[in-house]
């Protein structure tokens, strides 16, 4: 291995001292975007260049490191991520949102309660939650600076105006600490409730666009809604295929070209410690491999 | 107080003290002062480059003054001097006492946003949150401005450009303001839609009980709208009276040219 040729978590120490001073800050003024140095990192941008930098900065030789990708510990960008980290900073891995200390994810809340001494990681691509309304990087500071957030209404007014109901499902502002308006990046609106009051520290890294935010323990994030329209996390109407969950955020998976799918928990660790525990779906693999495994057995006694 | 016995109408609502505003060695303004009455039309009129629209500017805050100031009566009847307002109270007093419509309406309107949203805006940033009373309020104002209501969730866009300019005016007028600042509402549109939108305004200004300060080059929308008449050239006010005063016996030379310019009907 080559781990020498780097310093602790890829990063030197003066950038880790840049990122945790705007870490701090962003922790003392909840839902603040902090500007930081953001740099270059051994991966594109988009694939989680803030997080990476968050997670460096704050994650010391005795952490255990999760990264999840969508809610799941197998897709390309988590293995990746965990192995980066696995190799620059010799840390322990894990798959288990119980044991990690510090979560990397895209685009998910884990399914299982967080608890105190966890830090989650949020890799954001647009911190900017007035982005696509107000164009003008100036204007929405000032937007920021005065709480002027009548704009972000407009945004779930035209969702109703054009769909009947407030569509947006991922990316769903909320208000932090009675003041600032956050975009959460881009996770299920079905995640937000899990912000609130939340006992694990939540960072947000937005590499490309170089800003940090965060949201201490027990803080309160409200969801924005209208009175006669009020915010509801969106989940499908159908328990996991695999492990049989009825309150699990699903992922579609589409099976064939005749318009078969199934849904699946999103959190893969979520569902396979069901499946160990014994849960199973309408299309879970277990009774078979029990049978194989009984079929073997069979034949070796006799 | 002698101030107190005077009816609310009786004080002036807008007071602009010798104002000026120079860029460098350029005045673009000087030393313009009147006072400005609740439900009172003043037109400023005047070339290109006369320094109508930089007054404008400096009337509504979003210029700072090279000297003079302007004082304004808010909603609590305190008159305040625009200077000493922070800018979160001066942004909202624009959203809320004031209007402004520009000549140009994709700068004062959001054109990706459908018609209901550009009205209910205002609203949503005072602090409405019921989808359905923004919604009716808007609906009841583009109906006031003679905009189709099935047309309430397209966006601007897809608009003409005179109905895009009364849209521009219902999405100000929400809020019901006092005061409506107007940088030449009908420059670019066609002598017909200019005449409906002019009487539109016209009858929408006496039932609200506006007041208004409008910009323009046209003698014929101040003829119709305003009240007063403030004549300017090279930045300063060279006339100024009343509307009819003004524009049939007009006494500066600069006056009479520009009257003379009109072509008879």
């Amino acid at each position: 291995m080559n781990a020498p040729a780097y310093n602790f978590a890829y990063l030197d120490e003066q950038t880790k001292r840049m990122i945790r001073r705007a870490i701090l800050k962003a922790i003392a003024i909840p839902g603040y975007q902090v500007p930081f140095a953001s740099r270059e990192m051994p991966m594109p941008y988009g694939w989680g260049t803030g997080g990476v930098q968050v997670t460096a900065a704050i994650l010391g030789p005795q952490d255990v490191l999760k990264v999840i990708d969508q809610g799941s510990d197998d897709t390309t960008n988590a293995i990746s991520i965990r192995k980066f980290f696995a190799k620059t900073a010799g840390v322990a891995t894990t798959t288990s949102t119980e044991e990690a200390s510090v979560i990397q994810t895209r685009h998910r809340i884990p399914e299982a309660a967080l608890h105190a001494n966890q830090v989650l990681v949020y890799q954001v691509p647009i911190p900017e939650p007035l982005r696509f309304l107000e164009p003008r990087e100036t204007e929405t500071r000032r937007m920021h600076a005065l709480a002027e957030y009548g704009l972000m209404h407009v945004k779930l007014y035209e969702d109703i105006a054009r769909f009947g109901h407030i569509a947006t499902a991922y990316a769903y502002p909320v208000k932090v600490n009675a003041r600032y308006v956050m975009d959460p990046s881009p996770t299920p609106k079905f995640d937000n409730p899990k912000m609130d009051n939340c006992p694990a520290l939540q960072l947000f890294g937005a590499g490309r666009e170089k800003r940090i935010y965060a949201i201490p323990p027990y803080t309160q994030v409200v969801s924005l809604d209208f009175e006669d329209h009020p915010f509801e996390p969106y989940r499908f109407n159908a328990p996991c295929a695999l492990c049989g969950a009825e309150n699990s955020y699903l992922d579609e998976i589409v099976t064939d070209d005749k318009g078969s799918r199934m849904f699946v928990c999103s959190d893969s660790d979520f569902c396979e410690g069901r499946q160990a525990e014994g849960h199973h779906g309408a299309l879970s693999a277990a009774p078979y491999k029990d049978k194989a495994q009984g079929e073997a057995q069979g034949k070796d006694n006799g | 107080m002698a101030d107190q016995d005077l009816r609310d109408t009786d004080r002036p609502l807008l007071v602009a003290k010798s104002l000026s505003k120079s860029y460098g060695r350029i005045a673009a303004c000087r030393d313009v002062s009147f006072s400005l009455y609740p439900g009172e039309v003043l037109a400023i009129v005047g070339e290109s480059g006369s320094g109508k629209s930089t007054l404008l500017q400096l009337l509504s805050g979003q210029l700072a003054a090279s000297g003079g100031h302007v004082s304004y009566r808010m909603r609590d009847g305190v008159t305040r001097d625009l200077a000493t307002l922070g800018e979160a109270e001066r942004r909202f007093l624009f959203r809320t006492d004031w209007g402004f419509v520009h000549q140009d309406p994709a700068q004062g309107l959001r054109m990706a946003v459908s018609a209901g949203a550009n009205v209910g805006e205002r609203l949503m940033a005072v602090g409405w949150n019921h989808y359905g009373r923004i919604r009716d309020t808007a609906s009841d104002w583009l109906g006031r401005v003679e905009i189709d209501i099935a047309r309430i969730d397209d966006a601007p866009r897809t608009y003409s450009g005179g109905m895009r300019q009364r849209l521009q005016i219902a999405r100000n007028l929400v809020t019901e303001p006092r005061l409506v600042f107007m940088d030449e509402p009908t420059g670019g549109l066609d002598v017909s839609v200019q005449a409906r939108l002019l009487d539109l305004l016209r009858g929408l200004v006496a039932e609200l009980h506006l007041a208004v300060i409008i910009v323009t080059h046209d003698l014929v929308v101040a003829r119709l709208l305003s009240h007063r008449v403030m004549v300017m050239k090279d930045g300063r006010v060279i006339e100024t009276g009343l509307t009819d005063q003004v524009l049939d016996d007009p006494r500066e030379p600069y006056t009479q040219l520009l009257v003379s310019s009109i072509l008879p009907p």
